[in-house]
Formats: structure tokens, sequence, C-alpha cells
């Protein structure tokens, strides 16, 4: 039936073509932005916009703490997102309500975690509150300022732990349900301990798993902006908070793309490294 | 009850107090009042309550069209990607075609790119084609980070339906598109329900796109975002407070889908 071959290209036309519009696109254009600079006769291609970003006073310190954020941040979020797929699945009563509750961040988008947070740490906030009822701190104390730079790296960690937990968490869960009760149960009879089940049974069947959710919370955690902002305000330079100042506060578009370029390289880069390292091979699957 | 069992109630608390704990704090910041926010020591229990902080919020120039303009441009994200993804999902479900492994690759490289690198050119593009400054452009831009997902997700919900199904409703006479309509689309529909909230949601939280594509039409998350240095904080935690209470909403009403949706997203 000619008809039926043809199908399938006309249903997946239609979101080809808006992907390629609105993704291939403006991606090849980014490119060609940071890559072109004004000269004497019109755009030409050069490095300009490169050579005045690693120029730039910020430049370092952006990566810096954009490195810093992500080493810490995404093995947190692992482990805790471990623990807690794994504390479930021995919560008999309850379990849906638990899950929801766990799952709720996922909903929240950075800006609005970054305001929840500030409410917390700001200077006249709760935690200062508990700390000076406590006696540790003797009034309002500042941790967010310029001066306290190590308290605010720990609050943005501490922010982006909590609202993106979740998604590690939903995709580990999934992962979870996959894997048959029988091979837990097999190394029980075998003598295992929890721990050895947990090392030698789980974590190789979750590979997958933990794979997509590494690749999906490396690549968002080099995009964070907004908790950063939030938080540090211009304090705590990040790389996409700099493309974000070059765009939309100084309107020069060619640095900014040059940013954005080397937030799409590190992420390329960091998926690649995941994809090699965590490889499942085929007959495993 | 053993000791251990105890000891694992508590942490499942502790865990659940850590969602939750933050959530109520910044609930009492919008809603016990407006001296509650400037005070110190902070009171962990409100001493009224009172939607006065949310209404002066709501009542701020702006904010209220901001709203409406995050509700639209999530609205036609939502539409465009049930509606472009969809028949892909379908397709990758059901037929086997040169390319499909290459699409689906695709589609799941997106995942790779940061948002920045998308929404940087398509200012400049966006004011040639009249499309900046408007939701109907923001939605378009937050499609691009909402279709890849209802591809995957729909393809899965597909593959779940037994292909049975649909061949009995051929041999009753059915025809190819009726028998998707009447079949297999009813029993997808919870599914794409979910689907359709999850683009919504992506949408509604979006920061970076929207800001950089609007100027004076802006969305709640654009608005909040430029007005962040200079406003007072019962403001800013009106702002979190009215953006988390959809996505909180939403949250539970996918519960039963979301582990199903990320599952086979994940292959």
């Amino acid at each position: 039936m000619r008809n039926t071959r043809l199908a399938p290209y006309l249903l997946i036309a239609p979101s080809l073509l808006f992907l390629a519009v609105l993704f291939l696109v403006p991606l090849v254009q980014t490119v060609a932005l940071a890559f072109q600079a004004d000269g004497p006769g019109g755009a030409a291609w050069s490095t300009a916009n490169f050579a005045r970003m690693a120029g730039d006073l910020n430049f370092a310190d952006a990566i810096i703490n954009t490195f810093e954020i992500v080493v810490i941040v995404v093995p947190l979020q692992l482990c805790l997102a471990l623990g807690m797929a794994m504390m479930l699945r021995h919560v008999q009563r309850g379990r849906d309500i638990v899950l929801w509750i766990w799952s709720i961040p996922l909903g929240i988008s950075d800006l609005a975690a970054g305001l929840v947070w500030l409410a917390i740490l700001t200077d006249q906030g709760y935690l200062n509150t508990v700390l000076n009822w406590l006696g540790v701190v003797k009034g309002p104390q500042s941790w967010l300022s310029y001066e306290t730079p190590i308290a605010l790296l720990a609050a943005i960690v501490v922010a982006e732990a909590w609202r993106a937990t979740a998604i590690v968490l939903v995709i580990l869960v999934a992962g979870v349900q996959l894997v048959p009760k029988e091979y837990g149960e097999a190394a029980d009879v075998f003598g295992a301990t929890p721990w050895q089940r947990f090392t030698k049974i789980m974590l190789p069947l979750l590979k997958p798993s933990i794979q997509t959710a590494l690749i999906l919370r490396t690549v968002l955690a080099f995009e964070m902006f907004a908790i950063v902002l939030s938080l540090g305000g211009r304090n705590f330079p990040v790389l996409v908070s700099e493309a974000f100042t070059w765009q939309y506060a100084n309107q020069n578009f060619g640095v900014a793309a040059a940013y954005a370029v080397v937030v799409m390289v590190i992420s390329l880069a960091a998926t690649l490294v995941y994809l090699l390292a965590l490889r499942t091979p085929p007959e495993q699957r | 009850m053993t000791l251990r069992r105890g000891v694992f109630l508590s942490g499942i608390a502790v865990l659940c107090a850590w969602v939750l704990v933050p959530l109520y704090l910044i609930a009492l910041g919008a809603v016990g009042g407006r001296d509650a926010v400037n005070s110190w020591p902070k009171s962990f229990w409100p001493a009224e309550l009172s939607l006065s902080t949310i209404t002066a919020f709501m009542n701020i120039a702006g904010v209220w069209t901001s709203t409406l303009y995050s509700v639209e441009a999530a609205v036609l994200c939502m539409l465009f990607s049930i509606l472009l993804g969809v028949p892909a999902g379908y397709a990758l479900a059901r037929f086997a075609f040169r390319g499909a492994v290459a699409f689906r690759l695709v589609v799941l490289l997106t995942r790779a790119f940061p948002v920045a690198i998308l929404a940087l050119p398509l200012t400049v593009s966006f004011i040639r084609l009249g499309l900046y400054d408007t939701p109907l452009g923001v939605g378009l831009m937050h499609t691009a980070l909402a279709l890849p997902f209802a591809v995957l997700v729909s393809a899965s919900l597909f593959q779940a339906i037994p292909r049975e199904f649909e061949e009995a409703a051929w041999v009753f006479g059915c025809s190819g598109i009726t028998a998707f309509l009447r079949v297999v689309l009813p029993l997808a529909l919870p599914g794409i329900a979910a689907t359709a909230i999850f683009a919504f949601v992506i949408s509604w939280n979006e920061v970076f796109a929207a800001t950089v594509l609007t100027v004076r039409h802006k969305t709640l998350t654009a608005y909040l975002l430029s007005v962040l240095s200079e406003s007072p904080l019962h403001v800013q935690f009106a702002g979190g407070f009215v953006l988390i209470i959809p996505s909180v909403l939403f949250i539970f009403l996918v519960r039963r889908h979301l582990f199903a949706m990320w599952g086979i997203a994940n292959r």
C-alpha cells in the first residue's frame, strides 16, 4: 500500500520542520553570531567576541562558579535521589503521597525556587531566626553578599538541590520499577547483604536511568541562572547569567552568543562523557 | 515497631519536611500579612492570614497582564506541542520506516542543547517576523523545548496500546483515521493530557527565553526577573508564591503519569 509508506513521513514532517526552523536554524545562527564581528566592511568572521568574553572581568569567575556548582550539585542530587528511590521501595502505606510530595519541586521554576530560598536565607529570614534562637548568631546576619562567597555558593547549592533532585528521583523511580523483583530475591537466597544487593544488582541495572538523569541534570545545571540571580544578584556570575547580562543589559549579542557557544560546547562534552562512561552493552538491555 | 523501622520512617519524614517546609515558609511570606515579612525575628506561625500581599502584588501595574501573557504563551506551547508531537509519536510507535532511528536520535539530542543558544538569535529573527515581544513568539520558542518531550512520551503511550485493537477496528470496516480517533485516541487521552499539562508547566516556568524575547509584553517570570533587584521582599515572595501555585497543582494532576512518562522517555 503506497498510502502507508508515506504515512509516517507525513506524520513526522510537521515536528521535523518545526525543530528545523526553531532549533537547527537558531543553533547555526548563534554559532555564526559568535564568530562574527563588525569590521570596516560589515560583519566579518573573527574571534573578537571570544576575545572580548575571555578578557571580561567576570569570565574566569563565571567559569569557576559554574563548574563549582555543577561538580557539587550533580553528585549530591544523584546520591540523594538514589537514597530516596531505595527508601521508597520499603514504604508500605502512603507510598503515593510520599512520592507526590517528593516530586513537587519538579514543577517549580528555578526563579521561584530562588525566591523560596531567598525568604529563608535573607538577612531577616528564617535561617537567621533559628540561628539567633540557638545563639549561633546575634541579630540578622548577611549570607548572600559579596563578602560571603562560600555561604552564597552553599545557598545556591542547597536551593538547586531542593528544586532539581525531584527530576533525578522521578527518572530513577521509573527505572527501579523496571527492575524485576526476582533478581533481589535471588540475591537474598544466596545471602547477599542489602549493600551488596544495592551495588551488585540495583546499580548496574539502573545504569541507563542514571545515565539519562546525569545527562539531563548536568546540562540543566550548566544552564542555571535564575536561581543564582535571585539569591546572589550579580555577586555570583555564572556562564548563562553572563550571557544574559551581555544580551539584555549590554545589548551586545555577539559576546552573549559567544557565552552561549561555550555553554553548548561544555554541555555536549559532558553528554559525550556520560554516553561513553556509562555505556550499556546492547546484550544487557 | 523496631528501632530500624523508626529510623527509616523518620528519614522519610525528614525528606518530606525538606520539600514542604520551604514551601510553607514562602506561603507564610505571601499570605502572612505584610508586617510579618519585615519583622525580626521571624515567627514560624502566621500572625494573621490575609491575601493583602498577594492582591497588592497583583495590583502592581503590569503584573496581571504579565500573568495573562504567561498563560497565553503556555497554552500556545501546550497546543503546538500536542498537535505536532502526537502525530510524530504515533508514527514512531506504529510504523517501521527508514529514518525512524535517526528521527528519534535528533529528538533526543535536542536535550543536550541549552536554551540560551536557541533564544539569543531568535530575538533578531522574531523582530523581523513581527513575533518579538508577543506571547505567540514566546510560545513558539517554548514549543521547541516541550516538543521533543511530547514526541517521545506520546510514542511510548501509543506503544503501550496493543496494535490488535486497531486491527480489529479495521476488520469492522473503520478506516485508518477513524480507527485511530475511535479506538486508539480515547485510550491514549489521559497520557496525552498529562503531556499537555507538562508542556504548560515547561512554558510557565521558563525564564531565560521569555526574558530575552520580550520587552513590554513580559511573561510573569520575565517580569519578576526584570524587577528582581529593585522590588521589595514582600513583592518577591508574593511573586514566587504565585509562580509556584499552578505548578504544584499540575504536578498533583499528572502524578499518576509522571513515572510512566519518564520511565519510557528514558530509553
